[in-house]
């Protein structure tokens, strides 16, 4: 049978959800001989291949300009996405900063003269969006898992179901947030 | 003793004049969600989570009273997807963050999502700037986590007889506010009896001091005093 073409993505996010998915412990064998894993934070492959994959998994918010160019690749190129944890689903604790103007934030924070001379390094960083936005605000997503992170039992069912070609169910205490 | 005869989802059902629609459901086990309802205060249908179907027309049932022959539906599909679209706007109107939230774990509104099997919100969030309120000794408002369900404005003035607790503004910027919109520390009416922290549904007011997830609130004392009070 086929390997199922995974990637994962991490935009605005702390890495709790790429490591709620290691967490699940043995599962990952099975993962490993069921699934061919693509860009991640957890490869060294960069780019989100050309011919596309069957699943993408993104952890975190859209809260830069790259985030937008790539959440909009990942939905061009993939059957099915999921948004996986509550920043990528409601933009959580990144979405914090909504309601604040972003250039005055980031001056604040990296435009001190104590950490970078005044400096802010737009030519090779991102530039903030002015607002951080789940991605359901930007692309069509398919399926939600919510939590912070969410726990690792979910994210295995989820993703075992999808492997199945089943849509996974998500109710009751599984759509629980935090 | 005279008896109204309704029928819930079919089943036929004789209860008391002058009952809710909830109070009929409630009697006979029929479950129907609820969020500014709390036992022991007066009803008032604020946040509308209780609606149902009375022969095509939607009500709350926390404030509609049973009527001879009233057919109500309390689950059907259009039912169901406007009671989630409500928790949706809910939680799209204010800054309901879970995973740093007092309540977490403890919290009505949570809950109410996972109930009505809420996804996502499907509406873009307003991502409002609220004031929090820290000047009380004991407690503190994250207006950030408030619902504006009113279980404080009633507790305090229908149980506790302080009438702090009281609403500013219209529509979407309505808040709650303590005196004449003084810092709750400064607000000379209050008695510091923590009744609404306890009636609070969400961790919009709660206790100094408590930690993520550690909030736990104890709604029902409202429904334990109104009921020795009854029979004073």
């Amino acid at each position: 049978m086929a390997k199922v073409r995974v990637a994962t993505m991490w935009f605005s996010g702390c890495a709790g959800c790429h490591m709620s998915l290691l967490d699940i412990d043995e599962t990952l064998i099975d993962l490993a001989a069921r699934i061919d894993l693509r860009n991640s934070p957890l490869t060294d492959l960069k780019a989100f291949p050309e011919d596309g994959v069957d699943v993408t998994l993104i952890e975190g918010a859209v809260a830069n300009e790259e985030h937008l160019h790539l959440v909009r690749t990942a939905r061009e190129k993939s059957k099915i996405i999921v948004a996986l944890g509550d920043c990528a689903v409601t933009g959580n604790v990144p979405a914090l900063r909504n309601g604040f103007d972003s250039n005055q934030m980031i001056q604040a924070i990296y435009g001190s003269p104590a950490t970078s001379n005044g400096a802010l390094p737009f030519d090779v960083v991102p530039r903030l969006l002015g607002r951080v936005s789940p991605l359901a605000e930007v692309i069509p997503v398919d399926f939600f898992v919510h939590g912070c992170p969410p726990p690792a039992g979910l994210i295995a069912k989820v993703i075992l179901a999808l492997l199945d070609g089943e849509t996974p169910e998500l109710v009751g205490s599984d759509l629980k947030f935090g | 003793m005279e008896r109204v005869t309704i029928k819930i989802d079919g089943r036929g059902i004789a209860t008391s004049p002058g009952r809710t629609i909830l109070d009929a459901a409630e009697e006979n086990g029929i479950r129907i969600p609820t969020l500014c309802h709390l036992k022991g205060l007066t009803d008032v249908g604020a946040c509308r989570v209780c609606i149902v179907d009375v022969r095509g027309q939607f009500v709350t049932a926390c404030t509609t009273n049973v009527a001879e022959g009233m057919e109500i539906l309390t689950d059907t599909e259009a039912v169901r997807a406007h009671r989630r679209m409500i928790v949706e706007l809910l939680f799209a109107e204010g800054n309901h963050v879970c995973s740093f939230c007092v309540s977490s774990g403890g919290c009505e509104l949570q809950d109410l999502a996972c109930e009505v099997g809420m996804q996502s919100v499907r509406i873009p969030y307003a991502f409002p700037r609220n004031r929090v309120d820290a000047s009380h000794p004991r407690f503190l408002i994250d207006r950030d986590r408030c619902v504006v369900c009113g279980r404080c404005v009633r507790a305090c003035g229908e149980i506790e007889g302080a009438r702090t607790w009281d609403f500013a503004e219209r529509g979407s910027a309505v808040r709650v506010i303590t005196d004449l919109d003084v810092d709750w520390g400064q607000a000379e009416t209050c008695t510091g009896c923590g009744k609404c922290v306890d009636v609070c549904p969400t961790g919009a007011l709660v206790l100094k001091g408590a930690s993520n997830a550690e909030m736990r609130k104890k709604p029902d004392v409202v429904a334990h005093l109104a009921e020795r009070r009854s029979h004073g």
